[in-house]
C-alpha cells in the first residue's frame, strides 16, 4: 500500500519548493496539494505510469549506450512540480534580463573595443587563457549587435532562502523541449489543478524562438528562411532539435544539406538550392566551420564563418560566446552588470573563489573539504570536486590539479540546494533540485514563465545532470492574482 | 524541401509498406496452412523465393519449414528486408524526419516499432495475432499520414515510396504464387480451386474487391485485376499511376520534360495501358514481371538521382537558367 500523501512529508530542514518551512502549502500549490492528498491510493502512482507510457510512445527518449538491442529508456520525470510564487519569478525576470544584458554588452566589448580590460575590470591574463576565446570572432559585429539570443541560466536556491546563479550557459543551452514536453504531460495528468492554480503558459516560447531568430535576419527578404541545424540524430538532444524545427515550422538542417556558394549559405533541396538567412545552430563552436575552427569536423559547413562575417548569414548564438562561460570569467559578471549598466545585480553570483588570485589559492587549498572545486571549461557535472562527499585522495588530487594550472579552477561553498516533494518507491521524499530558466534575447530580452527544473534523484545527492542520475519535473510559475496570461491557460483546458 | 529530408520520408514509407507486405503474406499462407493442411501446395517456399534472397536463407535456416521461413522474415534482424529490420529502418528514417512528419503519424511509428521489438524479445510470432496487428498497424500509421499531413512535397515523397514498393511487392508474390500453382492446373481459363488464388487474393488484400468485380475467379481475371486495374489501390498500373501523380506534385530541380523519374513512371504506365492479360500470359507471366520489376527499380533510381542525390552547386543553378 503506497502513502503517496503529504500528510507525513518533511522537510527536514531544507528549503522547500512546495512548502512553507511552517510545512503549509506555498502560494500556488494548495490546489495540487489538496488534489494529490485527496486522490486514491495508487492513483498518483497510475498517473505517473501513464505519463512515462505517454512519453516512451512520443519518442522522448535516450538510448542507453552499450546495449546492443537498442533498448531506450526516458528521460526520468516526476510528477511532483515546483511551484515558484508570482513574486519570486518577477525577481528572477528582473534579474535574468539585467544579467543578460550585461553579459551581451560583455561579449561584444571583449571581441571589439576590450575597455573592459583597458578599464581593468577584467584582468587581460584571465580573458587571454579563457580556453573558449575565439580568436575568429575578434572584430565580428553580429546582426543587430545580439551575440547571445537564446540563454538557459542555471539558479540554485540556497538555504538562506535566497535565488543564486550557478552558469548563465550561453552556448548551446538544452532542455527547453522537456519545459514544454513536461507541461504537456502534465497537464493530462491534472487538468483541473492547472485550471484553478493560475499556472503560466509555457506554449509560447516556439513562437517567440521564431520571432528572435527572425529579429536578426541580415538579408533584405520579405520572409526570411530560418533553419535549425544540428550534428545529427546520434547527438543527444537531437530530440530537441528536431522538436523546435517542427513546432517553429522551419527545417532541420545537418552540415551535409548546407553548402556555401558564391558568399551565401544555400541547402539542397528536391527544387535545387535555397538560400538560407538564419541558422539556429545547435552545434559548438568547433565543429561549425572547418575552415575557421576544427578542420576535422565533419559537422559543420565549410566557409560558413566567411560568410557570417560578410553579415550574409546570421547565427544564434553567435560563435564565441562560450567565453563567457569559463567559469572565472564568470566571478566577473557581477563586475560586469556593475560596469556596463552602472547597476547592482538583483541575482547574486554564488559566491566563487578564483584560484588564479593567490588568497583565494590558499584558501580553496586548505578548505578542499568543504568547498565545490570546478574546472573553468567543464560542464554537465564533469571535472569537479565535492568536497563534503569526496575521500581524501581525491582532494589530494585536485590540490596538484589547482597547484599546476591554477587558471583553470575556481571553488565555491557547497551549497544546501532546496528541494521539492518526489515520488519514491511509493512515498514522497525530498530531492534536491535547480532550475534553468529560458532566455531569448530579439527585440527585447524576454523570459519563458517556467523553466526547467532538474532533480537529483538520488538520495542527498546535489548532482543535478541527466548524465548522473538525475531527472526533471513540471515547473509552475504561479501568475500574479488577476493577470490574464494565467486565464489563458485555463481556457485552453476547457 | 531538403534532399536528404526527401529521403528519409520516401524510405520510411516503403519501409512500413515492406513489413506491411510481409506480415500479409505470412498471415495469409499461416491461415491457408490452417485451412487446407494437406492441399499439397507448398506454402512457405514461394514466401522466400519472392524476396529474392534464397541463398542467404539456406544458408542461415535450411529447410524450408513455417517456423524457419517465420523466423527469417519476422525477426532476422541480421536480414535487410525482415519485419522487424524494416520497422526499425521506417523509424530510424522517420526520427530524422520528425519535424516533417505529424506528431501523431510519429507516435504511431514508434508505437509499432515498440510492440514489434517487444514481440522479438518474446519471439511473440506463433502468436495468431501478431502479424494481423503489425498489419494494423501499418494501416494505422498510413491513415494517420494521409489525414494528418498537407499534401506538400513530404507527403508526395512518402506516397511515391509507398506506391513503389506496393507494386514491387505485388508483383513479387504474383511470380512466385503464379509459378507454383500454375504446376497443378492446366488452364488458364478453368474455374479453379477457390482457395489456392483466393490466397493470392487475399496476400494482396483484394479478395473482397476481386469478387465484386468478378465473382468467379480465374487466374486469367486475378492476373489482370492484380496488374491491369486502373481503380484497385493495390493493382500494379494503379500503383505505378500513384507515383507518377505525386512525382507530377512535386516540383523538381528540372523541367517535367527532363525529369527521368517522371518520364519513366510514364513509359511504364503507358507499356502496362497497351497490354492485356492475353499477351502476359502468352508471352509468359515471369517475363513480364522481370521486365516489370526491372522498370520499377528504373524509376525509383531515378527518383533518387533527381530528387536525393548530392549533387555540385553549378550543374544544378545551369538547368534553372
Amino acid at each position: 500500500m503506497s502513502d503517496l500523501t503529504f500528510h507525513d512529508y518533511d522537510t527536514e530542514g531544507f528549503v522547500d519548493e512546495l512548502f512553507y518551512d511552517d510545512r503549509t502549502p506555498r502560494h500556488g500549490s494548495e490546489v495540487l496539494v489538496r488534489r494529490i492528498n485527496s486522490l486514491p491510493a495508487e492513483e498518483l502512482l497510475h498517473r505517473q505510469q501513464a505519463i512515462n507510457r505517454s512519453l516512451l510512445r512520443m519518442g522522448i527518449t535516450f538510448t542507453v549506450y552499450g546495449d546492443e538491442s537498442g533498448t531506450e529508456k526516458i528521460f526520468p520525470f516526476d510528477i511532483v512540480p515546483r511551484i515558484v510564487e508570482a513574486f519570486e519569478f518577477q525577481h528572477i525576470e528582473a534579474g535574468l534580463k539585467q544579467r543578460i544584458t550585461a553579459l551581451n554588452h560583455f561579449l561584444n566589448d571583449v571581441y571589439n573595443e576590450q575597455n573592459i580590460i583597458n578599464d581593468g575590470v577584467l584582468p587581460r591574463p584571465i580573458l587571454e587563457k579563457a580556453k573558449s576565446f575565439r580568436h575568429q570572432c575578434v572584430g565580428l559585429k553580429p546582426p543587430q549587435g545580439i551575440w547571445c539570443h537564446i540563454t538557459g541560466t542555471d539558479l540554485i536556491r540556497h538555504s538562506d532562502g535566497a535565488m543564486y546563479v550557478l552558469e548563465d550557459n550561453l552556448r548551446c543551452p538544452s532542455g527547453v523541449s522537456y519545459v514544454l514536453q513536461n507541461r504537456m504531460v502534465m497537464k493530462r495528468g491534472f487538468p483541473r489543478v492547472f485550471a484553478d492554480s493560475g499556472v503560466r503558459p509555457v506554449t509560447g516560447y516556439p513562437g517567440r524562438l521564431y520571432e528572435t531568430l527572425t529579429h536578426i535576419c541580415p538579408n533584405d527578404v520579405p520572409d526570411p528562411h530560418i533553419v535549425v541545424l544540428t550534428p545529427g540524430i546520434f547527438n543527444s538532444a537531437y530530440y530537441e532539435h528536431s522538436f523546435l524545427a517542427q513546432q517553429m515550422g522551419v527545417e532541420l538542417v545537418q552540415g551535409e544539406d548546407l553548402v556555401v556558394h558564391d558568399e551565401y549559405v544555400y541547402m539542397r533541396t528536391t527544387e535545387g538550392f535555397q538560400q538560407v538567412d538564419v541558422i539556429y545552430r545547435r552545434i559548438d563552436d568547433d565543429f561549425m566551420d572547418p575552415l575557421a575552427f576544427r578542420e576535422d569536423s565533419v559537422l559543420g559547413v565549410p566557409g560558413l564563418m566567411d560568410v557570417y562575417r560578410a553579415g550574409r548569414v546570421a547565427l544564434a548564438n553567435a560563435p564565441g560566446t562560450g567565453v563567457a562561460d569559463d567559469k572565472v570569467i564568470y566571478a566577473f559578471v557581477p563586475d560586469m552588470i556593475r560596469y556596463y549598466l552602472n547597476e547592482d545585480p538583483i541575482l547574486p553570483n554564488v559566491p566563487t573563489y578564483v584560484c588564479d588570485r593567490e588568497d583565494d589559492r590558499n584558501y580553496v587549498l586548505n578548505h578542499l573539504d568543504e568547498l565545490v572545486v570546478k574546472a573553468a571549461n567543464e560542464a554537465g557535472g564533469y571535472g569537479m570536486l565535492i568536497g563534503p562527499h569526496s575521500t581524501q585522495d581525491e582532494q589530494a588530487k585536485f590540490a596538484e590539479l589547482i597547484k599546476a594550472d591554477p587558471r583553470n579552477y575556481i571553488a565555491q561553498p557547497t551549497l544546501a540546494l532546496s528541494r521539492v516533494p518526489t515520488v519514491v518507491g511509493n512515498h514522497f521524499e525530498g530531492r534536491h533540485v535547480d532550475l534553468r530558466p529560458y532566455v531569448l534575447y530579439g527585440e527585447s530580452v524576454w523570459v519563458l514563465p517556467g523553466g526547467l527544473t532538474r532533480v537529483a534523484l538520488r538520495k542527498g545527492s546535489l548532482v543535478v545532470n541527466s548524465s548522473q542520475g538525475g531527472g526533471s519535473k513540471d515547473t509552475w510559475v504561479i501568475a500574479s492574482p488577476g493577470t490574464p496570461e494565467a486565464e489563458a491557460e485555463a481556457e485552453e483546458l476547457l | 524541401m531538403l534532399s536528404r529530408v526527401a529521403s528519409s520520408i520516401y524510405w520510411m514509407a516503403r519501409y512500413v509498406e515492406r513489413a506491411e507486405n510481409l506480415a500479409r503474406f505470412i498471415e495469409v499462407a499461416s491461415s491457408f496452412s490452417l485451412d487446407q493442411p494437406d492441399s499439397g501446395v507448398e506454402q512457405w517456399e514461394p514466401l522466400v523465393r519472392a524476396t529474392g534472397d534464397e541463398e542467404y536463407f539456406r544458408n542461415k535456416f535450411g529447410e524450408f519449414s513455417a517456423d524457419n521461413v517465420k523466423a527469417f522474415l519476422t525477426f532476422d534482424a541480421e536480414y535487410h528486408s525482415s519485419i522487424l529490420t524494416s520497422v526499425n529502418c521506417a523509424r530510424e528514417n522517420a526520427r530524422t524526419v520528425r519535424e516533417v512528419i505529424s506528431s501523431e503519424a510519429w507516435e504511431e511509428l514508434n508505437t509499432l516499432y515498440h510492440f514489434v521489438r517487444e514481440a522479438s524479445l518474446r519471439q511473440m510470432s506463433q502468436e495468431p495475432a501478431f502479424y494481423d496487428d503489425v498489419v494494423q498497424h501499418c494501416y494505422k500509421f498510413t491513415g494517420i499520414l494521409n489525414s494528418t499531413m498537407t499534401r506538400d512535397a513530404g507527403w508526395h515523397f512518402a506516397n511515391v515510396g509507398q506506391s513503389l514498393e506496393r507494386a514491387d511487392k505485388i508483383s513479387r508474390i504474383l511470380d512466385v504464387k503464379y509459378f507454383t500453382l500454375l504446376r497443378t492446373i492446366n488452364d488458364v481459363d478453368t474455374p479453379m480451386d477457390d482457395l489456392l488464388w483466393s490466397a493470392v487474393l487475399r496476400s494482396a488484400c483484394g479478395f473482397e474487391m476481386f469478387r465484386k468485380e468478378f465473382h468467379a475467379i480465374t487466374v486469367r481475371r486475378v492476373v489482370n485485376f492484380l496488374i491491369l486495374n486502373p481503380r484497385f489501390p493495390r493493382a500494379i498500373r494503379h500503383c505505378v499511376e500513384e507515383a507518377r501523380e505525386s512525382l507530377s506534385q512535386v516540383s523538381g530541380p528540372v523541367p517535367d520534360l527532363q525529369n527521368d523519374s517522371l518520364l519513366k513512371a510514364e513509359l511504364l504506365i503507358a507499356e502496362l495501358c497497351s497490354t492485356d492479360d492475353d499477351t502476359i500470359i502468352n508471352q509468359g507471366m515471369h517475363e513480364f514481371i522481370d521486365a516489370l520489376q526491372k522498370s520499377l527499380n528504373e524509376i525509383a533510381s531515378a527518383v533518387d538521382t533527381t530528387y536525393f542525390a548530392r549533387r555540385p552547386f553549378p550543374e544544378i543553378q545551369q538547368q534553372q537558367q
